[in-house]
């Protein structure tokens, strides 16, 4: 349309400069504060240096970086090891109720995620549920240290994030067309042959984004690493220790560290894209 | 092929995994005794205790503020943006589509300490009004990704019929568009509102001690251990969501028929 | 009626989508209480047309003038010209009283003239018991006729009918070409209609305009395109036809002497033709004649072939000759008193003739390939 009117002008403009103001801006910043010197002050000096990267990639912190990506590589995998076969048992059931029991998965996830966080904490705590029942039965005399642990954190991270995988999977399981197994079966393949060749390269949409979808909030959702894990475990810890808890508030050092993860964060974006677009083209 | 009874118990174990720990939860907030997995008797002492508690009030009055006129706004600015980003082509239109689709992707950690560095950038200080700024800027994909769905199946010619009958640019929005397009609005705020009042993480960055929200509140307090006053918020807060989703559900079924 | 006044004009107007050329160089009389129909295949700009004169597209160059005012730069909502769309684009949340008033209230129309005037159109279109439903709750036709009612009671000086009846199923598409041909009339009210129908468009337009490729191949009467019309494409798009190759003998007593398809003809024609230049001639199936052959041995200057189909239509036989050289000429025929049982065997050998006088010759220049 040639005439735009004064009406369209307004809208874009706000929605173009909200943004760039508070999307495009922001992360730009924290690209070039990454790059600053630290100071004790007025916490950023406009010196430009490496050193926060090569602080972040010295000993402790990298660990700590390393440690993150294996907890929530560990409970992605233990999110998809759960959630395809109940994805695939609810996609296929025939049963009259199975949108309403789709959206049983859904409805946890209308809670508070710090609140299912905090259920867990409260179900592992030292006089809770778990250990008072094993005490109960007289498995153990003392209660076990469930909480403050590594496999708390994944229990967690499940916990919370089990949804996210189930319902991509889910959609794509339930759009699948099962005439594809019984060609394949048909043609000779055997069960585990048809799931190999057929079922899992065409539900792979649905792995890939219930991937993405776990694991990128794995990396950020600091408080389920700081209530079930008890110490620094994990990237978002030390980024949100450089800028808020911590006596010393490092920011270029944790603008480093947010850096870093947006920058594996597009990385999976980017082969997420690839991964769907090939999986397009291949099967056109 | 039928689903098989061993089938079926799996599906049970996973629901139960979902909704134990909640349960457990909901159960226990009526328990006398202050923590332990034992019961000593029925109680609503953490009820009552939870409405004295002037920091948890405190946290949910400003946790409603900042829901309410965060998802408000947010719902004018997206749903203003989306019908006009639907309806016409322009220069720089497929770079706030992407955009859009980075924000909705970018974990809330990133987005709370890159909109705390702007802040501290502009000398705002932390409160109301920057938390306001970060929730706008959280929801805004997902109600433009609501709109965009409704959009996707709006009839164009309606627009045009609307105009070809003498409206102007806004009578063809608000007599038009609007009453079109209205329950996705309604969803989109409603959306909106869950995900500030939900927010966890992006309000520990960009909103100071002055004006603190409900998570806040309950993280400060569970960090040192179990509080059973969170246990009976937690019910509450899990009872809201529950009505809210029926509530929806329910017009989202009535809008169909 | 006051027919030569030209209402709408669209002059050397060009359009184009994303460097795709779609109109170009279109010129366009709509003359003041016509009934017209703009006809053509999909893709041929019919549309975009339509829509240049709504408002809805702008054209990249040329002019569209209404009532003798440059309408260009008027936006749909000024335009005193209404469209019937051909999804109708009734506004689902009203009601079929608050669709069609939608209009006037726009136009700020006092609230209880709006009802009158509402009433009064909903008679016209006979809805009247209709007024206070939904559109989902209407049938097709239905909710044509409110897509008509929301157009007319505006009173617009031209009305733009986008294939308005190609939603609708056959029977009920006869039943309101006829009842949109007498509203025309009855209120006399310009409509121009776009159609890739061409059964429609014979049958209710004053003049019709065939289009192809963005350009204007023939413009007339219904009658003036089905008998004389002046490309193969308007032939073949306006009716089954017979296209045979001719070539020209001499003269003789102002008729041609011509070689067609190996019959030796007579034929009368305006156009200047050479001797020995080549020709096409074009001819309706029910201007075909069929001749038994055992009649005439000699087959020398005949067009001869053998019937390959015959369909029995009732009113007419329908049949195919393959001729010697494999072109296929389509004959229809009716029964009439003194033949009431005709009929040919399958593969008869039979010479095919017309009736002189309504072929329609084309030269050279003019027999394009069509599609």
């Amino acid at each position: 349309m040639k005439e735009q009117s004064l009406f369209h002008k307004v809208t874009i403009g706000i929605i173009v400069l909200w943004l760039l103001l508070f999307a495009l801006i922001p992360n730009i910043i924290m690209f070039v504060v990454s790059f600053m010197e630290y100071d004790s002050s007025s916490f950023v000096k406009a010196v430009f240096t490496l050193d926060n990267y090569k602080q972040f990639f010295s000993d402790n912190y990298f660990k700590i970086f390393i440690n993150s990506f294996k907890i929530a590589a560990i409970a992605t995998l233990l999110c998809l090891f759960i959630g395809y076969p109940f994805a695939y048992i609810l996609a296929r059931s025939k049963s009259r109720y199975k949108g309403l029991l789709a959206l049983l998965v859904v409805i946890p996830y209308w809670t508070s995620a710090l609140i299912r966080t905090y259920a867990i904490f409260y179900m592992l705590s030292a006089n809770g549920l778990i250990n008072t029942i094993l005490i109960k039965i007289g498995i153990i005399d003392a209660p076990l240290k469930l909480l403050y642990t590594e496999g708390a954190v994944i229990f967690g991270f499940v916990y919370t994030l089990l949804p996210f995988m189930i319902l991509p999977l889910y959609a794509t399981i339930e759009k699948f067309d099962f005439k594809y197994i019984e060609a394949a079966q048909d043609l000779g393949a055997s069960k585990i042959r048809t799931f190999y060749h057929i079922i899992l390269p065409l539900t792979s949409p649905g792995i890939i984004a219930g991937v993405v979808l776990v694991f990128l909030p794995a990396l950020g959702l600091f408080y389920i690493p700081n209530l079930l894990g008890g110490k620094t475990m994990m990237v978002s810890n030390i980024i949100q220790e450089q800028f808020i808890t911590s006596v010393i508030q490092n920011w270029p050092l944790g603008s480093a560290a947010s850096v870093l993860i947006t920058v594996v964060m597009g990385l999976m974006i980017w082969a997420y894209y690839k991964s769907s677009k090939s999986f397009q083209t291949k099967v056109l | 092929m039928k689903t098989s009874k061993l089938q079926w118990s799996y599906i049970f174990l996973v629901y139960v995994f979902l909704y134990l720990p909640l349960i457990i939860l909901i159960i226990f907030s009526f328990n006398e005794a202050p923590t332990g997995a034992v019961w000593k008797g029925f109680s609503l002492k953490w009820y009552d205790k939870l409405f004295h508690s002037s920091t948890l009030i405190t946290g949910l009055i400003n946790s409603l503020l900042i829901g309410i006129s965060s998802a408000t706004l947010v719902t004018i600015i997206g749903t203003l943006s989306a019908v006009t980003l639907f309806r016409f082509k322009f220069f720089g239109k497929n770079f706030i589509i992407s955009l859009l689709y980075i924000l909705i992707m970018s974990p809330e950690i990133i987005m709370g300490i890159s909109l705390l560095l702007l802040f501290k950038f502009l000398s705002l200080s932390l409160g109301f009004q920057t938390l306001l700024i970060t929730h706008i800027t959280l929801c805004l994909p997902f109600v433009m990704a609501v709109l965009f769905t409704r959009l996707s199946n709006f009839d164009i010619h309606i627009i045009e019929a609307a105009k070809d009958l003498g409206a102007n640019e806004l009578q063809t929005f608000f007599h038009i568009i609007l009453p079109s397009i209205f329950p996705a609005v309604v969803a989109a705020w409603i959306l909106s509102f869950t995900i500030s009042m939900d927010d966890s993480i992006c309000a520990f960055f960009t909103s100071g001690p002055r004006f603190e929200i409900l998570p806040q509140k309950i993280y400060a307090m569970v960090r040192t251990g179990v509080k059973p006053e969170v246990n009976a918020l937690s019910t509450i807060i899990f009872g809201v969501s529950m009505l809210i989703v029926i509530v929806t559900q329910i017009m989202l079924k009535e809008r169909k028929r | 009626m006051e027919k030569q006044k030209v209402l709408v004009e669209l002059k050397q107007v060009c359009k184009s989508f994303d460097g795709k050329s779609v109109l170009n160089n279109l010129d366009l009389q709509i003359y003041n209480g016509e009934f017209l129909t703009i006809l053509g295949p999909s893709g041929c700009g019919k549309t975009t047309t339509l829509r240049l004169i709504a408002g809805f597209e702008h054209a990249d160059s040329g002019d569209i003038i209404l009532d003798g005012k440059k309408i260009n730069n008027i936006p749909a909502n000024n335009r005193e010209v209404h469209t019937v769309f051909q999804n109708y684009a009734l506004f689902p949340h009203m009601t079929v009283f608050e669709n069609i008033a939608f209009g006037l209230k726009m136009h700020k129309v006092p609230k209880n003239e709006i009802k009158d005037k509402v009433m009064e159109v909903l008679r016209i279109v006979k809805l009247e018991e209709f007024v206070d439903r939904k559109p989902h709750q209407l049938s097709g036709g239905q909710q044509q006729r409110v897509a008509l009612a929301r157009a007319l009671v505006n009173k617009p000086l031209v009305l733009l009918l986008d294939e308005p009846l190609s939603a609708l199923d056959a029977s009920l598409r006869l039943n309101m070409q006829k009842e949109l041909k007498q509203l025309q009339r009855k209120l006399g009210i310009t409509f121009v209609l776009v159609t890739h129908d061409r059964e429609e468009a014979l049958s209710m337009s004053d003049r019709v305009i065939v289009m192809n490729q963005g350009v204007i191949e023939q413009c007339g009467t219904p009658k003036n395109l089905y008998e004389e019309p002046n490309s193969i494409f308007v032939a073949n798009f306006i009716g089954d036809v017979n296209i045979l190759k001719g070539e020209v003998l001499g003269f003789e007593d102002n008729l041609v002497k011509a070689k067609v398809e190996g019959r030796i003809c007579s034929i009368k024609t305006k156009k200047q033709l050479q001797v020995g230049e080549k020709f096409t001639l074009l001819l309706r199936p029910e201007d075909m004649r069929i001749e038994k052959l055992s009649e005439h041995p000699d087959t020398d200057g005949l067009m001869v072939g053998n019937i390959e189909t015959k369909i029995y239509k009732g009113a007419t036989l329908d049949t195919t000759i393959k001729l010697n050289n494999g072109t296929i000429i389509k004959a229809s025929e009716f029964f009439d008193e003194e033949y009431e049982d005709f009929d040919y065997n399958m593969n008869e050998r039979v010479s095919v003739g017309w009736v002189s006088g309504w072929e329609v010759i084309l030269q050279d220049e003019r027999t394009k390939p069509f599609s």
